[in-house]
């Protein structure tokens, strides 16, 4: 509708420049959302904050943890051992820092959607994308593209900090097997061109980014901040590792099946023994279940008061 | 133009807006009028497609909201004080709503012009008092240049200068040819700035009414007339029909009634006829803010029990639908 205009001796000053209602109403279509999504996220402080942290800790937890567990090697403290350095240095490279780092994408991703619910920006912008799954749907795609590109770029920069520091150390074992005393060296060496190691490198990276939007469709479920990261937290480090001890066949599979448990295979250059699922099959597995709550979180989206 | 036919909203059995039905006109500063509680909000929320009305529909521009392809182009809309990230500056927050809408960025320099905050557009709006926070609203709201407005409570937390600046504002706006939606629950405030008074109270539509209409309609016109022969003329003043109370002489003058249900110039063809002197004859009329809580008394939310009760009998005797509860 073009609203009366008013007397031409005195333009109004509320008036666009280019009006709108006058010029033809060009087409944003979703880039504009997806620009709109790009403008919110980087205008807050939270999101280069956690991700400054998540980088610090992720290679600095790397560097730090590596460095002390062939150091305790070296020590012949045999303690060291049993964190698996030797017999697969890319997963123990991967799962330290990465390990720990990961809680900062966990928080980001839920933040990204209840900072708007608890500061009331999402009623601005749901006056703006009335249709509602549209905006989250841009969140999800920029959120995603902006933890893809930081992910890899620190998966990568840690499993180069760990490889400077693992190769050519070599470490003397030593044993008894069936009542021999036995010595074996054995001498370490990762590079991406091993079988798996890019897969793994780069799927850390891919892990990392449907993690966010883990917390992010966890976030819109729930929709306060506190309680979105406390789940999600919970969920990632206590509930699904703890899964791992239920008993039996049928536990083994509950277990291989919940969503980080599966989306972590793919940072694992080699397959452990009884795994059910392939590192490609688990990565689906937890895509499955972020898209699942991701439309979980739409249609709550649609359906309650803002 | 917005429209709401039969509108209901439901908060588990309380009925926050109660089957409302009006029409807001463009072209003039349409006052949405109620005590706290009474719905204002809830019912903007529901023209604005933010909460989901239990029956009933509201349109703008008989359309509703969510079918507006860039509402913002056509719809203004100021919500709470606060509908922003406290850490993000004012600009992006603006740019951001821009964006949706595929306006300029130039198009955010000017509304930031216009609300006079384009020095302290880039800090971030934690620093912001509840008046500028207030400001970036309304550009928030003049962004898509709309033509229909629904601002709520906008003069609240606003200084005297403020408030002078939003009335102003309101009034040019709808000048324009705008629809322009104004809530508040300030009596005094809307007589100023509405043309026209949508009165709410419980969630039910208790007046619908030019704001000069509702003034007269809602205030009991009384007069009071000064005589030394008071007594003989609250006598003649029953027997025509109207009542008069004995008022507290004051010192050193004609004893005084309070007269209700005549008009001044009839109290004085009665005196003159009968040859009654009279020392004053003053109509009188309640307060707009008397007015206003006389006729929403019956339907206070949170009202004292006290006042409640104690609400003149011109509530009652007004078509207030919470009265006869």
């Amino acid at each position: 509708m073009t609203s009366v205009s008013p007397p031409p001796a005195a333009p109004s000053p509320f008036t666009a420049t280019a009006r709108p209602a006058t010029s033809p109403a060009r087409r944003t279509g979703f880039g504009g959302l997806l620009l709109a999504e790009w403008t919110k996220i980087r205008s807050v402080r939270s999101t280069p904050w956690t991700l400054v942290i998540f980088a610090v800790v992720s290679l600095g937890l790397t560097g730090l943890l590596t460095w002390l567990t062939l150091r305790a090697l070296n020590d012949g403290r045999n303690g060291a051992r049993g964190s698996g350095i030797l017999t697969d240095p890319v997963g123990f490279i991967l799962g330290t820092g990465l390990g720990l780092g990961q809680l900062a994408i966990c928080v980001l991703g839920a933040l990204v959607i209840t900072g708007e619910y608890s500061s009331g920006t999402i009623r601005a912008s749901l006056l703006a994308i009335p249709h509602r799954y549209p905006m989250m749907l841009a969140k999800a795609l920029v959120f995603a593209v902006l933890v893809f590109i930081v992910g890899e770029i620190v998966a990568f920069c840690s499993f180069f900090i760990g490889a400077v520091l693992v190769n050519g150390q070599t470490f003397t074992l030593t044993g008894t097997i069936a009542g021999h005393a036995v010595t074996a060296h054995r001498t370490l060496s990762v590079s991406l061109s091993q079988p798996g190691v890019l897969r793994a490198v780069f799927g850390a990276g891919l892990y990392l980014t449907v993690l966010g939007l883990f917390a992010l469709a966890i976030g819109g479920l729930v929709r306060h901040t506190a309680g979105a990261i406390t789940a999600v937290i919970g969920m990632v480090l206590v509930i699904f590792p703890l899964a791992g001890l239920l008993p039996d066949s049928w536990g083994a599979h509950v277990h291989a099946y919940l969503p980080t448990v599966a989306g972590q295979l793919i940072t694992q250059d080699k397959p452990s023994a009884g795994q059910l699922l392939s590192a490609w099959q688990g990565f689906g597995v937890f895509c499955a279940w972020t898209a699942l709550l991701l439309a979980a979180a739409i249609f709550l989206l649609q359906r309650r008061d803002a | 133009m917005i429209e709401a036919q039969d509108l209901t909203k439901r908060y588990g059995d309380k009925l926050a807006v109660d089957h409302l039905t009006f029409r807001v006109e463009p072209g003039r500063v349409t006052g949405f009028l109620g005590p706290n509680g009474a719905g204002k909000s809830t019912t903007m929320r529901l023209v604005l497609g933010l909460d989901r009305p239990a029956a009933g529909r509201a349109t703008i521009n008989g359309r509703r909201y969510a079918e507006l392809a860039q509402p913002l182009r056509t719809v203004g809309a100021l919500l709470e004080a606060r509908a922003m990230h406290p850490g993000r500056s004012a600009r992006n927050h603006l740019l951001f709503l821009a964006q949706t809408q595929g306006l300029p960025s130039r198009r955010v320099d000017e509304v930031l012009d216009l609300v006079g905050l384009r020095e302290v557009a880039r800090k971030r709006t934690k620093g912001y008092s509840l008046g500028m926070g207030q400001r970036v609203g309304i550009a928030a709201a003049l962004l898509g240049d709309p033509s229909v407005l629904l601002l709520d409570e906008p003069v609240n937390g606003l200084d005297p200068e403020g408030i002078l600046w939003v009335r102003n504002l309101i009034k040019q706006l709808a000048g324009e040819g705008r629809t322009i939606f104004v809530s508040s629950h300030l009596m005094n405030e809307m007589s100023v700035t509405a043309d026209h008074l949508i009165v709410i109270g419980k969630g039910k539509l208790i007046a619908d009414c030019s704001t000069r209409e509702f003034i007269s309609r809602s205030s009991e016109k009384s007069v009071l007339v000064r005589s030394p022969d008071a007594d003989r003329l609250a006598d003649l003043i029953a027997a025509e029909g109207g009542k008069a109370m004995a008022q507290e002489p004051s010192d050193g003058q004609a004893a005084a009634l309070s007269v209700t249900g005549l008009e001044a110039p009839r109290i004085g063809e009665i005196a003159a006829a009968n040859r009654i002197v009279l020392h004053e004859l003053t109509p009188q009329l309640a307060s707009l803010e008397e007015a206003f809580m006389e006729l929403t008394a019956g339907s206070v939310e949170y009202g004292g029990g006290e006042t409640a009760a104690a609400g003149s009998p011109a509530a009652a005797s007004t078509t207030t639908p919470g009265g006869s509860q």
